[in-house]
């Protein structure tokens, strides 16, 4: 089930906004896509991304996927637990984030909702 | 079948040694080195006896696999027969110094030279630059002399480098490096460069189109002329990767095809061998054009045949390595050269294609043939009907190392599912051609009737299918003692 | 002509016929006419064994080696023990390819996994890559490291490292944005610390050389504290026969060691090949370029070497890839790994203590002799140093060589200002061609 408490982008991000900040994290989908995810390169703490910047980068055995940022904004926290277990986005991609930042603009053109989302993946 | 090998270091004895050094026969003298900057403790290097050595690695060759053994038909990667003359060649040279008095190593620099000419002949460029010591290595030096190029004629705009989505992954990766910003063309349905889409991504930000012909699917693009044209009319240069070279020589020339920049692997289409992963040697070689701008030095013939190397030239990128590349892999390429002159090198071309066409043949029933058309030196075929019951390329990769054969490529082109790349070069006999293309039909035949047995293979083999989740997660790139290695 | 083709003209007409083509012709059908070549490849009939091995016999004869040799700059003559070309013709190791096949290349991928781990301990750092080019690019490579891990486009590297790995890493900085800062030499052919503290500031780190490029230690303890201190990552670019005797660079705090591992295997070659190598922390580990061996099991857990964290190479990441590195120099490091077991923690010791006698000897002998003296006196240096001469250090090296001898590199070869020359002794050099240069360089210089 796709949550519907977030938006998603159509590169498979999912963006949970809770007042000022943005957890970001993958679809069930991406995660299935990548296969074992072995390693996650998370960004460091303070750093600031555009709309579009790849915040992290997800890799598998034999894959590597960017993620791009939806948000401007400045990172507050990163998942930690994912440096030991980036297999967590495997068992749990939707309870797990990659960051969060604190929000300084979001580009809403780029996000769908849950229904649309389920809609894109099922055209692919 | 299945036994695992000690490390060098699990056979260290202390007290052992396998070599010894001649005794000290001037004054010794103390304290040489400053007081921070001693050694803090003995090294804990393997104590092993010279025959324990001698075992060691020759049984490790015992578990390795190379043309020497068998069949090897890595697409991509022209894994041809290595003629043994060229590899006692080198030791002629093993002495030598790379920064001796040119009067000293004229017969080193006349070989070069020689090599650069021979090669212009083969590919119909003006001139080589020997510096590269692979063909990626090769891509990023060709890169630079674009960008060079296009820096002296103050066209700083041209940042993009445009690659089919169908090139090796060195492509994109050598034009990043170089500073380029990449633009990615889907190939045509079969397999040739989309004209429309080479249309549409040409512009005045158009550094240059890195193209390998015969494509990575193995076959001849048939416009290239007009796909040079556009390129040039939108201002960009021309990249050949010459990594398939090896279907061509003697029949066409990249330089007569309308490149500007290419390189060749002389570890792949001139024979010499792969060394389980290098050294190689990727010279690249320019239109006249472009000759300012090769690394230093440049090996030049003067009057009365001798040769120099021109140090004095101010628009050149630099050095890209030091010395002059690696030169024992010249030596062996040169004598493969010679060993074969014109002709013997247009035959090695028309048996490499003959061979790959043949293997297509007798296998496009058996297993899904993307493309059918006449290839070039390499096929590339996929599991077909066989992926419905569950078995993959993989699985048929494995299975081949249990019927004694040296696996394709694999999932390469990216833009066929499943793909499985075959060159089987001209240096294989019917007989083992024959042999490969029953034992293909044999695993086709078991991924029917047993697929689950697919999916265990290889058996043969000392260790099975290796854990890659685990080892790229948890990384051991090292061995300690104290860790649980047995 | 040699042909290595062994199907014959009867068995190429069958595979044709079985194919349904008439003629070779029909083959390359997909090339336009107009693009062909119409004739044949302009290069001689081709030729029998014995004629190729009589052509390259003549090259040989055109070049002049077992002189007595006191050149280095960055190409070491070292003893390299009969065990290693023997076991590098296996051609198990050298006729395969990149062990992409785990299950049929474990002998490869276990050798470079003794690799890196011997190159760890001879560093003291983490981990290794299964190498490079050459020290040059390996270099480069560091030069990358060092931008990415910090984020940041500038880096310091010393006036000490070798001219050629300079040059290799101003073409590679310069299409990457990378400002390369030069950090001159004092007098004492040190790092000057003053220049380092100075331009350190925006610095991703600093990349120094020991021993140099004119054979000097200098404290890299100061050295990588300082760099330290300012907030960068240090490199350091080793000789690895040195490690013998001297400090590792994972002791005293080097986040990367890199340099060139020649010294320990392979022939002089004429510049190569060569092999690059590059060890680094742990902390640093997806920031190395090009190939590593992992160890890992399989499914009935035994004990497997496998290409791992492949995911940060070109095949996989293509143009968002650490590097572009594809084929390296693997069966140079192997030569490499065996010279290290070969040798052993003795034969390490031995040897480097060997390189540093011969060289001072060598040293002081020139010394005293009127007309030479020593540019760096006070310096402590590995096994080599530099001679500046009353005379022209063309005059110097024509006379020696006349006499038989291999001296020094003229420094003018990289900067045509600079009028000294560049001697190395290794344990090749016996005491008796040692007393004889000195001999001859007094008589060139009376």
């Amino acid at each position: 089930m796709t949550p519907n408490d977030r938006r998603y982008t159509r590169d498979h991000e999912w963006i949970l906004i809770e007042g000022n900040s943005a957890r970001i994290g993958i679809t069930d989908y991406a995660q299935d896509a990548l296969g074992e995810i072995v390693y996650v390169e998370l960004p460091a703490v303070g750093d600031s991304y555009a709309v579009g910047d790849s915040l992290a980068v997800v890799e598998s055995v034999k894959a590597v996927s960017q993620i791009y940022t939806c948000v401007e904004g400045t990172v507050t926290e990163v998942n930690e637990a994912l440096e030991e277990a980036p297999e967590l986005l495997n068992s749990a991609a939707f309870d797990t984030c990659i960051a969060v930042l604190e929000i300084a603009s979001v580009d809403e053109s780029k996000l769908m909702s849950a229904q649309e989302y389920d809609a894109h993946v099922a055209a692919l | 079948m299945r036994s695992e090998y000690k490390l060098i270091f699990e056979r260290s004895k202390a007290g052992r040694r396998g070599c010894d050094l001649p005794a000290l026969d001037v004054p010794e003298l103390c304290e040489l080195v400053p007081e921070g900057m001693r050694a803090e403790r003995r090294l804990n290097l393997p104590e092993i006896a010279e025959v324990d050595l001698v075992r060691h690695y020759t049984n490790l060759s015992r578990r390795n696999y190379g043309v020497d053994n068998g069949f090897y038909p890595l697409g991509s990667c022209t894994m041809k027969y290595n003629p043994k003359i060229c590899e006692e060649l080198p030791a002629l040279f093993n002495g030598l110094h790379p920064l001796l008095d040119a009067d000293m190593t004229q017969g080193a620099l006349d070989m070069l030279y020689h090599l650069d000419q021979a090669l212009c002949e083969i590919t119909g460029m003006d001139k080589f630059t020997l510096q590269p010591a692979a063909g990626a290595h090769g891509e990023y030096t060709g890169l630079m002399i674009i960008r060079a190029y296009h820096e002296l004629r103050q066209d700083a705009a041209r940042t993009t480098i445009i690659v089919p989505d169908a090139a090796h992954g060195t492509n994109p990766a050598s034009a990043a490096m170089a500073g380029f910003k990449i633009k990615e063309i889907k190939s045509a349905p079969d397999g040739s460069v989309d004209l429309d889409a080479l249309r549409a991504a040409v512009g005045p930000d158009t550094a240059g189109l890195m193209l390998t012909n015969p494509s990575t699917l193995g076959l001849f693009e048939t416009r290239i002329s007009e796909i040079a044209q556009i390129v040039h009319e939108a201002g960009g240069l021309l990249y050949y990767d010459g990594a398939n070279l090896n279907a061509i020589m003697g029949i066409v020339r990249p330089g007569d095809m309308g490149f500007d920049v290419m390189h060749v692997n002389l570890h792949k289409t001139f024979s010499t061998p792969h060394g389980g992963g290098g050294p190689g040697s990727g010279p690249v070689g320019v239109k006249a054009e472009l000759i300012p701008y090769l690394p230093t030095p440049v090996i030049m013939a003067c009057h009365g045949g001798r040769v120099t190397l021109d140090y004095n030239r101010p628009l050149s990128i630099g050095k890209v390595k030091s010395f002059f590349g690696n030169f024992s892999v010249m030596v062996k390429a040169y004598a493969y050269i010679l060993s074969l002159g014109g002709r013997g090198l247009r035959e090695a071309s028309e048996n490499a294609v003959l061979n790959a066409n043949y293997v297509k043949e007798m296998l496009k029933d058996t297993y899904g043939l993307p493309y059918d058309r006449i290839c070039m030196h390499e096929c590339v075929l996929t599991p077909g009907e066989l992926e419905q019951g569950g078995v993959r390329t993989l699985d048929i990769a494995k299975a081949l190392i249990d019927r004694g054969y040296h696996p394709m490529t694999v999932y390469f082109p990216l833009i066929v599912h499943e793909a499985m790349m075959i060159e089987p070069t001209e240096s294989e006999s019917r007989e083992t051609l024959d042999a490969f293309i029953a034992a293909m039909k044999d695993i086709a035949r078991e991924a029917k009737e047993a697929p689950e047995a697919l999916h265990a293979a290889p058996v043969t083999t000392p260790v099975g299918r290796p854990d890659e989740v685990t080892a790229a997660r948890k990384p051991v790139v090292r061995y300690t003692a104290d860790e649980d290695n047995r | 002509m040699r042909s290595y083709v062994p199907n014959t003209e009867n068995e190429r007409r069958e595979l044709l016929e079985a194919i349904g083509l008439d003629s070779m012709e029909a083959l390359f059908a997909d090339i336009p006419q107009e693009l062909r070549l119409k004739r044949e490849l302009d290069l001689g009939a081709g030729m029998s064994e014995a004629e190729v091995r009589r052509v390259f016999e003549a090259y040989a004869a055109n070049t002049r080696t077992g002189l007595p040799l006191f050149r280095g700059a960055g190409a070491y003559n070292h003893y390299i023990p009969a065990v290693i070309p023997h076991l590098l013709s296996r051609s198990e190791f050298y006729t395969a390819y990149t062990p992409y096949q785990a299950e049929m290349s474990q002998g490869m991928l276990q050798g470079i996994f003794e690799y890196q781990t011997l190159m760890c301990e001879l560093t003291g750092l983490d981990v290794s890559n299964a190498s490079v080019y050459d020290g040059a690019t390996a270099a480069a490579e560091a030069m990358f490291m060092l931008r990415d891990a910090k984020r940041k486009r500038k880096v310091l590297v010393s006036a000490g490292l070798h001219p050629e790995v300079r040059l290799t890493m101003a073409t590679y900085a310069h299409a990457n944005g990378v400002e390369l800062v030069e950090i001159p030499l004092t007098d004492a052919c040190g790092t000057d610390m003053d220049a380092l503290s100075a331009n350190m500031e925006g610095a991703a780190g600093y990349i120094c050389a020991c021993p140099n490029f004119y054979g000097c230690i200098e404290d890299m303890n100061a050295v990588a504290d300082k760099t330290h201190e300012l907030g960068g990552l240090f490199v350091s670019y080793v000789n690895p026969i040195s490690l013998g005797a001297l400090k590792r660079p994972g002791d005293y705090g080097a986040d990367i060691a890199v340099g060139d591992a020649q010294p320990l295997g392979m022939p002089l070659s004429f510049g190569g090949p060569y092999c690059g190598f590059m060890c680094a922390t742990n902390k640093l580990m997806r920031n190395l370029p090009g190939r590593i061996v992992g160890q890992t099991r399989d499914a009935d857990g035994g004990r497997v070497f496998v290409l791992t964290l492949q995911a940060r190479e070109q095949h996989i990441r293509r143009d968002k890839a650490s590097s572009n590195i594809c084929s390296n120099q693997t069966l140079c490091a192997l030569a490499a790994a065996m010279y290290l077991s070969a040798m052993g923690p003795e034969g390490m010791a031995e040897v480097a203590e060997l390189n540093m006698q011969k060289a001072r000897y060598l040293a002081d002998g020139i010394a005293r002799i009127p007309g030479a003296t020593l540019r760096y006196p006070q310096a402590s240096f590995f096994n080599e140093f530099v001679v500046d001469f009353a005379k022209d250090s063309s005059v110097v090296s024509a006379a020696l060589k006349a006499k038989g001898y291999v001296g020094g590199l003229r420094l003018a070869y990289y900067d045509k200002e600079d009028g000294g020359m560049l001697f190395c002794a290794t344990e090749q050099n016996f005491r008796s061609e040692i007393d004889g240069l000195i001999l001859a360089l007094e008589e060139v210089l009376r």
